[in-house]
This record gives structure tokens, C-alpha cells and sequence, in this order.
């Protein structure tokens, strides 16, 4: 957090602090919908951030993170389930397990020099593949779906992450604030210079002695950890986990939309992004329905033409040209 | 169970298997039609077409309406359908995308995203999500070929297919376009200096992919029901096969396809139908680790 804050200038600080204020004091003024929304705005915030850390800052894309989301929650849920694992225990067995199958892509692919668009595609492969082999697993209910039970004391019990809008609010709320910390952390270590540097030019950083691979490495093992926890989280706020949905291609796709638009390889990008993209889709849903258009598919519509509408507009995202709007020239890009 | 039983009972599942082989090799070369369009487009131009199989279903459905209204045969109407979407296809990249070769991926990703959303859902909006399927007089027809029955759709369309992918061939390399489109794909700077207009080049290029999608959608008619569901699968399986056979290889992008439909083929029939293209997956990831530049294609 102190990385962060000695970056940025006094008016953005002041701005930063009121950003979370308000987020704090959200839920006093807020109904149960608007907390909703906001809940999903800190998850896309903090999986940005997350899959920022590897496209970002190590330039490396990543079009499969439903696969890293997806362990994160099947394996909270399944141990919750099956071994009455609560998920506070459980995150720390979806994190490895997560981690490790993102370091087998990345040493798949970075051993063998496969890169940008190559790497994406496999990137995509495991996760199709993982999807699918879930759809046909029975101990995690196959493609019928895995459920969490409703009700019930374990249900209401806090600690095992059951409760009402409020809970999920805030610990979304933590996540998403430490992800913007620790981010800003990385940004500023020797590490993350060394992302840069590898981002930038590859052949280079390992000319000045940068392992380009570890550096990868390191951005892929956070990058997967990270996603593990939204994974818990989200298995445990919808309470029901289907395959075709929490490994899809589109879950990859959604996650990575607010940090492009937001500003890649900024620490703010992922959250102002999220803040465009979730009330967005939310008023599209709220327009088409007030003006009777009630065929499905309406909203995405729009939806994809907003998309392409900003790329437009802001190829380099909205992050870098307002915080110039607000003069806040900080060094974080 | 005597010798001869045995013998009886192997030489039914070896003419089963010869079988659904033979059915995944056709199926698999209208695939490889759809997947050269990705490969040109790509070799050329640069950008990878993130909204393929949304084309591709477009594709579908106008050959469902053509079908509906005029009674035309998706054979025939894949003449129309690859002109019209050759037309898209040059409007596309003139107007919308040639502000983003050489740019950063992701960006080119969410501008084709954003593309590929609108398309799908579009579709969803005025057909439902009901499958539409083209019910041919000749649908159930069959040609008997020793102890091969070949659906008389696939033979179809798999000739349809190689037709096109070989007068495409015929153009890139006997006619002065098709070689100043070469050109740009092997050295961009090169082609630029002795005065080829690239931009116009990689409209038409992307126009010529969109033919490919256009006719390969319009066959896919015939075998598949359109259905907008369908779309994201038929961009991962572009990009599959693409990959598996060499990006920017023409007879790759063939071949790619031939065996992507021979691997969905025996995994439907000795897994499950809904396992098939984990094998894909499978067959994707291993030619990625052993042979990166695809099983035809040259090394960057």
C-alpha cells in the first residue's frame, strides 16, 4: 500500500482514498440490488487485477483463466462437500492446486518458445478441456451441476463463508483492495521491473541477464493463485457450480475485459474498468427492458457494440486518458 | 464364441470404424474449408478473427433462409452466400479493422470480441435459440460403396469444399493478385516498397476468408442444424485445426480439418458424442508442445 501511495500524486490520493470510502459506506445507503452489482464489480476488479499481473505486466495472454477460476472453486466446493473442509481451509488447497496447473502451461508453453496468439490458444485448450473432463466427472456431479447447500446453519455460518450480501460484499471488498496493494507492491519491486523489461523486449531483458522464463513464471504462479481465491469466492456466493458455465470460454473472455478496458499494466485499469463494464451491462438490462425489448440476446448486443465502441476510442484504455482528465500524472503509466 | 464368430464380430467393427472414419474425413473437409479462411486471414493480414465461428453460423442461417424462401439447395446457394460474404468481408476490414493491423493483440481481441458478441447475439434475437435445421429431399440418401455407406450430403459437401479450396489454391498462385497477396504475407515491407497497395490487398484478403466462411457455413448447412449456440465452438475449432496444421499453409489448414473430423468422428462413436472435442483438445495441445509451427507449416 505505501508503493502505492508514494506514487501518486496528492490529487489522486485524495481521489484513491475517496474511491474507498465510498465502497466502504456503500452498503449504508445502498439496497440489496445496488449491493449486488457492487459485488460483482469488486470480483471483476480483483480477477482483472489478477490476470493483469500476467498480460499486463509479463505481456504474456492469457485467454483460459476460467481454468485457474474454475480448480479455485471445484476444489473449495468439493472439499466442503465431501470432506466437510471449511473454505477458509480450503483456499489454501485450491491455490496450489491452481497454481500448479498454471505452471504446467506456462513450462509447456515458455520451454518450448510457443507465444502470443500460440500461447493463448493453449492456454484456451486446457481450460476446454478441463471443462469438459468435469462435465464428465461424477464425484464433482458432472454436468448436472455441483450445489452447495442453501440454508441450513453451515449456510448462515460466517466463518464458512455463508451468509448474506453484506459478507460477500466486504470480503469482495478486501480482495479487490489488496489486489490493487499488492499489485502496486509488485509494480515497484525488482521483480516487477523485470516484468517490464521482459514485456518490452524479451531478447533484450535476457541479454541483460533477466531469466526470462522464471520471470514468467513468477507472473503465472501469482496470476493462477490469485484467480484460485475468486474462484472460492464464487463458488461459495452462487452456492452452484456447472462446468459449461465456471470453465467456459466466455468466463475466460469476461474476466479479461474490464483491465483492456480499463488500462492495461495499471494498477487502477482492472477497477475502473470494472466500474464502466458491470453498471453497464446492468443498465442495458434495465434499458431494454424499459423499452419493451425483451428478446434475449438484446443486452449482449449492445453490450459487444460498447465493446467495440471504446476500443475505438481508447485503444490504450480509459485508465491512462482520465487520469490525465483528472491530473493525476502518476508514474503508474 | 468359435473363430468364426469372433472373425464376424471383428470384421462388423472394422467396417463400423471404416466407417465413421470415412464420415469424419468428409465433414472434416468442409472444417478445413471454414478453417483455410482463418488461415488466410491470419497469414496475410495479421489479425486473428476472433468472430470465425460466428461468421460461419451467419453463414448457416442465411443458407437456412435461402432455403426456406426460395428452396434453393445450400449446394448451390454456397455460390451467392461466399459472394455476398466476400463483400462483408472487404467492407470489414476496410472499414473497421485495418485501423488495427499492427496493433497490440489484445486490442485487435476486443474489437473482434466485441464483434463476435454482437453477432451471436443478434442471431439469438431474431432466430431464437432453436436449431434451424435444412431438411434436404436427398437428407437420408445414401450411396453404397462395397462395405461403405456415405451420407450423400457429406459426399456433397465434401466435394463442394475441396472445389473451393482448390480454386482458391488456382488463385493464389496463377494469378497476379493472389501472388501480390503472397507477397504482403511474406514480407510486408518488401511488398509495400515495390508499390502493391497493401491495405486494398488485405481487404481483399480478408474478403477471401470470408468467402471461405461463407461457403463452408452454407455446406455446414447441410450436416449440421444452424443454431447460435453453435458459434464459439466453431471459433475454437477453426483455430484448432488452423494450428494443428500449420498456420498460413493452405493444404495445412486441409488437412487440420481432415483429421480434427476423423478425431471427433471415433470419439463420438467409441466415447461419448459429448467428449469429442476434448480429443480435439487433446490432439491441439499435443501438436503445440511437439510441433509448434503445425503439422505443415514452416517456422516462423
Amino acid at each position: 500500500m505505501s508503493a502505492l501511495w508514494a506514487d501518486t500524486p496528492p490529487r489522486g490520493r485524495v481521489l484513491a482514498a475517496l474511491l474507498l470510502a465510498a465502497f466502504l459506506a456503500a452498503p449504508l445507503f445502498a439496497d440489496r440490488y445496488l449491493i449486488s452489482v457492487l459485488i460483482l464489480v469488486l470480483y471483476f476488479a480483483y480477477v482483472g487485477q489478477a490476470w493483469n499481473l500476467l498480460m499486463g505486466f509479463a505481456g504474456q495472454l492469457s485467454l483460459g483463466h476460467a481454468l485457474y477460476l474454475g480448480i479455485g472453486a471445484y476444489v473449495a466446493a468439493a472439499l466442503w462437500i465431501h470432506f466437510g473442509v471449511g473454505p477458509w481451509l480450503g483456499v489454501f488447497a485450491a491455490i496450489p492446486i491452481a497454481a500448479l496447473g498454471g505452471a504446467f502451461i506456462g513450462w509447456l508453453g515458455w520451454r518450448f518458445s510457443i507465444e502470443g496468439v500460440y500461447f493463448a490458444l493453449l492456454t484456451i485448450a486446457f481450460a476446454e478441456f478441463t471443462r469438459i473432463g468435469f462435465d464428465h466427472w461424477d464425484f464433482t456431479g458432472a454436468s448436472a451441476g455441483f450445489f452447495l447447500p442453501i440454508g441450513g446453519e453451515a449456510a448462515a455460518q460466517w466463518w464458512n463463508l455463508g451468509g448474506g450480501p453484506l459478507l460477500f460484499y466486504y470480503v469482495a471488498l478486501a480482495l479487490a483492495t489488496g489486489a490493487a496493494a499488492l499489485t502496486a507492491g509488485l509494480r515497484r519491486s525488482a521483480l516487477g521491473y523485470r516484468w517490464l523489461a521482459v514485456r518490452e523486449d524479451a531478447e533484450a531483458a535476457r541479454a541483460l541477464g533477466i531469466n526470462v522464463f522464471r520471470a514468467r513464471m513468477a507472473a503465472m504462479l501469482i496470476s493462477s493463485s490469485m484467480t484460485a481465491v475468486a474462484g472460492v469466492f464464487y463458488a461459495f456466493y452462487y452456492r452452484n457450480l456447472f462446468p459449461a458455465q465456471v470453465f467456459d470460454i466466455g468466463r475466460s473472455i469476461e474476466l479479461i475485459l474490464a483491465p483492456i478496458i480499463g488500462g492495461l499494466g495499471t494498477v487502477f485499469g482492472p477497477i475502473i474498468g470494472a466500474l464502466i463494464l458491470t453498471p453497464l451491462g446492468e443498465a442495458l438490462i434495465a434499458a431494454t427492458e424499459r423499452l419493451g425489448l425483451d428478446a434475449p440476446g438484446t443486452k449482449a448486443v449492445f453490450y459487444g457494440l460498447a465493446l467495440m465502441v471504446i476500443i475505438w476510442l481508447r485503444p490504450n484504455g480509459v485508465w491512462p486518458w482520465l487520469a490525465g482528465v483528472l491530473g493525476i500524472r502518476s508514474k503508474d503509466r | 464364441m468359435s473363430g468364426d464368430a469372433r472373425a464376424g464380430v471383428l470384421g462388423r467393427m472394422w467396417s463400423i470404424s471404416v466407417n465413421v472414419v470415412v464420415q469424419g474425413l468428409l465433414t472434416g473437409l468442409v472444417y478445413g474449408l471454414m478453417a483455410l479462411g482463418l488461415s488466410v486471414i491470419f497469414g496475410v493480414v495479421r489479425v486473428v478473427n476472433f468472430a470465425h465461428g460466428e461468421l460461419t453460423v451467419v453463414a448457416m442461417y442465411s443458407a437456412f433462409l435461402l432455403f426456406q424462401t426460395l428452396g434453393l439447395d445450400p449446394l448451390l446457394a454456397s455460390i451467392p452466400i461466399a459472394a455476398a460474404f466476400f463483400g462483408l468481408g472487404y467492407l470489414l476490414q476496410s472499414l473497421l479493422i485495418n485501423p488495427f493491423v499492427g496493433r497490440p493483440e489484445h486490442e485487435q481481441f476486443i474489437l473482434l470480441v466485441g464483434l463476435a458478441i454482437l453477432i451471436v447475439n443478434g442471431l439469438l434475437m431474431i432466430f431464437g435459440p432453436d436449431a434451424r435445421p435444412v431438411s434436404l429431399a436427398y437428407g437420408f440418401d445414401s450411396y453404397l460403396v462395397g462395405p461403405l455407406i456415405l451420407d450423400k450430403v457429406r459426399v456433397f459437401a465434401a466435394v463442394a469444399a475441396l472445389t473451393f479450396a482448390c480454386g482458391l489454391f488456382a488463385f493464389f498462385h496463377y494469378t497476379r493478385t493472389g501472388t501480390a497477396i503472397r507477397a504482403c504475407a511474406d514480407n510486408l515491407l518488401g511488398a509495400a516498397v515495390v508499390g502493391l497497395n497493401v491495405k486494398r490487398l488485405y481487404a481483399l484478403t480478408f474478403g477471401i476468408g470470408l468467402a471461405c466462411v461463407g461457403a463452408a457455413g452454407a455446406l455446414m448447412a447441410t450436416i449440421a442444424d444452424a443454431a447460435p449456440g453453435l458459434a464459439s465452438a466453431y471459433t475454437l475449432l477453426a483455430f484448432t485445426i488452423v494450428i494443428i496444421g500449420g498456420l498460413g499453409s493452405m493444404a495445412g489448414a486441409l488437412l487440420g480439418g481432415v483429421l480434427i473430423g476423423v478425431s471427433e468422428a471415433l470419439a463420438g462413436f467409441f466415447a461419448a458424442p459429448s467428449m469429442k472435442s476434448m480429443f480435439s483438445f487433446a490432439l491441439l495441445i499435443a501438436v503445440l508442445v511437439l510441433r509448434p509451427q503445425g503439422l505443415l507449416g514452416r517456422r516462423a
